[in-house]
């Protein structure tokens, strides 16, 4: 015990001895995390339309209007000609036309059937998909607003959707992301730090020096672990109180089970980092390794994309990543605040991981050659 | 019989097919100044890391302190110290912050540590950088730092691998002082040097080539026994 509070006070200096690690612990993941909140951004905006009006009509102009007047969109041009627009988005210009057909006002006011066009610049699918629903919402309203003033209630005998959106009403795209960004800060820092450390000492040579001692592999592992761990906390710590004082993300669950997973969930990602420490010889061999797992692990833990669209098997890979885990028990706790027993599986599975990993750290850490 | 604190049977080991140390077999007695000298690469640092518990041997026996190389390494890592030819201190330590450290592994308490930090310095006449970082202190000091850091838990032996190379010949001299005043202590000092001269400081030597014991005695033995006048050509005469 005595040799552990030994390291831990060694390593607690040095680090804060380091002119790169106080910038690196304090300024960063919070710049990160502000910046990033604010960028990784799902709600489409700014999307240009061009609006063919071949009507030309009261009606028409109302929904050009209407349109123009949404959020999402920008109205660039409004024009007779199809092909002018359809140039703008050859030329990037414009992303969505929007056709309106000649006699679409007296064909909606005879309730005949009219059709409205949509063409949209389908590069990037996703925007495309929800640019074109937006614009379907938008009519849809359209529709109903212009029945409601002549008098109908119900424009056509069909079903009539009410939605409501729980646990995030507004929709707001922050209360999601800034959790999964605070996982991923704590991770990253986590997992290069500590991946970075032991290897160090090979390079310096001090390793060498070190194994003479009689000090025991769990010692040593444990002393290198605990001053991270410590940090990982505190990181997370202000990182919560960043997502709930400046970007007011709900905090429904119970503020100590976080702690308690985020706790197993450091040891487990310190327990990565120590055991790329120990198979590589050098700091530039280690980041490689980590920046590796990184990217692996942050692409696939649906942060940024649902796992549910990606394949089967890399459905079945993602059982392997522990952000996955993390980011759904953040979420869970904080945006729906749900207890222990709806996360269990979670814990368990990052705490079996956490022994396992570390016991092969501890196991590779070779004091003999 | 028993003042032998290492023993060496044909103690060996290999990487491949390149045999590093080659069948080596000595003693080394209590309280003794062991020189281990050879050329570069002769195999001298692979036979302390065999001895000092931080490289498996291939075959081979070899106690140190009474302990087995190979199947009691933590015991054995209690009672000996090393200073390796690599600078093993923390530059971005403190000296005080360093003595500490290395005190707290060893499992000196605290009373222990001041106190024998407080020896230390005094001593080595370092009050006036005791809280000066290690980085900012230069090499030859460094050297005498490093020396007194790996006795500083009192261990039965003393393990130096190169502890020399790079220094001024002042400096050499004021190392070989603090060796003298280990072993006084009654700490056995096994030391390997590339540095011909620094032979006559020891009270017996071997001589390593190509991975095996080719000499071992006293000076004045090894001087007679090849005919030379001073190391330098006992050496020439061996590598021959």
């Amino acid at each position: 015990m005595q040799r552990i509070i030994y390291i831990v006070q060694k390593e607690f200096k040095q680090i804060f001895r380091n002119k790169m690690m106080k910038p690196l612990l304090f300024v960063m993941p919070f710049v990160q995390l502000g910046v990033l909140s604010y960028t990784a951004d799902f709600t489409v905006k700014n999307i240009r339309i061009y609006i063919q009006d071949q009507d030309n009509s009261p009606l028409s102009a109302k929904l050009t209007n209407k349109i123009e007047a949404s959020d999402n969109f920008i109205l660039e041009s409004v024009g007779f000609n199809y092909e002018n627009g359809f140039r703008e988005i050859e030329k990037n210009k414009i992303d969505v036309i929007l056709s309106i057909p000649e006699h679409f006002s007296r064909d909606f006011s005879s309730n005949r059937n009219t059709s409205l066009f949509i063409t949209a610049d389908a590069i990037n699918s996703t925007k495309a998909g929800i640019s074109i629903n937006y614009l379907q919402n938008i009519i849809h309203d359209f529709q109903t607003e212009q029945a409601a003033s002549k008098g109908i209630i119900e424009l056509k005998p069909g079903v009539n959707i009410i939605k409501r959106d729980w646990y995030n009403p507004d929709l707001n795209y922050k209360f999601f992301m800034v959790p999964g960004i605070l996982v991923l800060l704590v991770t990253m820092l986590a997992l290069y730090l500590s991946g970075m450390n032991i290897v160090r000492e090979k390079e310096i040579g001090t390793i060498e020096q070190l194994n003479v001692t009689p000090i025991m592999k769990y010692q040593f592992i444990i002393g290198k672990l605990l001053p991270f761990l410590i940090i990982g906390l505190v990181e997370f710590t202000i990182g919560l109180l960043i997502a709930k004082f400046w970007f007011h993300v709900p905090i429904l669950g119970s503020i100590g089970l976080l702690y308690v997973f985020t706790f197993v969930y450091l040891i487990l990602v310190l327990g990565i980092g120590m055991f790329i420490s120990t198979i590589t010889n050098t700091q530039q061999q280690a980041l490689f390794l980590a920046w590796f797992f990184s990217v692996i692990f942050i692409l696939m833990s649906g942060l940024f994309t649902p796992i549910e669209s990606m394949p089967e098997w890399a459905q079945k890979l993602t059982f392997l990543n522990p952000i996955k885990y993390y980011v759904e028990v953040i979420r869970l706790v904080m945006l729906k605040g749900s207890s222990f027993s709806s996360i269990k599986v979670n814990f368990a599975v990052i705490t079996l991981s956490a022994i396992l990993i570390n016991m092969l750290a501890i196991r590779n850490y070779k004091k003999t050659a | 019989m028993d003042d032998k604190v290492i023993t060496a049977k044909d103690l060996t080991k290999t990487f491949g097919k390149f045999t590093a140390v080659d069948h080596i077999t000595f003693d080394v007695k209590q309280g003794e100044i062991f020189g281990f000298l050879g050329a570069n690469g002769a195999g001298k640092t692979t036979a302390i890391k065999m001895l000092t518990g931080i490289l498996s041997s291939t075959s081979g026996e070899a106690k140190v302190a009474g302990y087995d190389i190979n199947t009691q390494r933590n015991k054995l890592k209690k009672n000996i110290g090393y200073m390796s030819q690599k600078f093993s201190l923390y530059e971005d330590l403190t000296l005080k912050e360093n003595i500490n450290f290395y005190g707290g592994i060893y499992g000196l308490s605290k009373k222990q540590i001041v106190t024998k930090t407080g020896e230390m310095i005094e001593r080595l006449d370092l009050q006036h950088i005791e809280n000066t970082m290690i980085s900012e202190i230069p090499l030859g000091w460094k050297q005498k730092i490093a020396f007194s850091v790996a006795i500083l838990h009192h261990p039965k032996i003393v393990f130096l691998d190169e502890p020399t190379s790079g220094v001024d010949p002042i400096t050499r001299r004021q190392f070989w002082n603090l060796i003298y005043e280990a072993a006084e202590d009654g700490i056995t000092v096994f030391v390997t040097t590339h540095y011909m001269d620094e032979a006559e400081y020891c009270d017996r030597i071997s001589m390593m080539v190509e991975g095996r014991i080719e000499a071992m005695g006293s000076l004045k033995e090894l001087l007679e026994r090849y005919d030379a006048k001073d190391m330098d050509e006992v050496f020439l005469k061996l590598a021959r």
